[in-house]
């Protein structure tokens, strides 16, 4: 598996006002099928995408907080999330969705990959993927 | 009359509601939309702004958009009025024009 990269996605946008946050799932999904190691960074207006109750209903607009939760199964192993960006917003973890990972050939499994993390340790993240994708 | 002015992005990335309140005359109605909505919540960092523009300004919130972003209402800002898009559209009404902030 010479040609596996670790591949860091950083979500800065708020959802559904723009398309970014969209994209950027889209992106995900086709990076996990090609078997990359693949993580997400929530930070800024990042982190409302991981807000749970989404009823999007009332705008037209398909609610994509299930796809989030489907993210484990596409083993996606980390979404970090920026602490700081959480407590400017009055957010907290109860606040964001949980989302679960197993690994279905070893039957290892994580009850939530969703995890907060300072600035510090988010900046070594990005530091160590391979590559770094905006959204 | 007044104006109404709307704000569609989010106070977190952008000046447009800062800009909107210090730009818009007292008696002046403010409607949060679309990505403005995370500026009607109480606890965060644009709280300040929109609690002090509640002295001389009405407030308001489309509901759809809340809901979509999952927020319960009760993070709203005491003051901030929820409409829905018929709301939106007397708020044009009333008004004698419609300033968008984008």
């Amino acid at each position: 598996m010479s040609d596996t990269k670790n591949f860091m996605f950083l979500n800065r946008r708020a959802p559904y006002g723009t398309i970014y946050a969209w994209e950027s799932l889209e992106v995900v999904l086709i990076a996990a099928a090609f078997e990359q190691n693949v993580s997400l960074m929530f930070a800024d207006d990042g982190v409302y995408q991981l807000v749970k109750g989404s009823d999007s209903s009332g705008i037209g607009m398909k609610n994509f907080t299930p796809t989030y939760r489907t993210l484990g199964d596409y083993e996606v192993r980390h979404m970090y999330v920026d602490k700081a960006s959480l407590e400017a917003r009055g957010l907290t973890t109860d606040d964001l969705i949980e989302v679960e990972w197993e690994d279905w050939e070893t039957e290892e499994s994580v009850d939530n990959i969703v995890e907060v993390v300072d600035s510090e340790k988010a900046a070594e993240l990005l530091e160590n993927s391979d590559t770094v994708f905006s959204f | 009359m007044s104006d109404l002015h709307t704000v569609n992005k989010s106070p977190f990335e952008k000046n447009s509601l800062e800009s909107c309140l210090k730009l818009s005359l007292p008696g002046s109605s403010v409607l949060l939309l679309e990505d403005a909505v995370y500026g009607a919540l109480k606890g965060t960092s644009a709280t300040d702004l929109v609690s002090s523009a509640l002295a001389d300004k009405k407030v308001y919130a489309l509901g759809p958009d809340v809901k979509a972003r999952g927020l319960d209402e009760s993070r709203l800002i005491d003051g901030v009025e929820l409409i829905d898009y018929a709301g939106f559209v007397d708020l044009a009404e009333a008004n004698d024009k419609v300033q968008a902030w984008v």
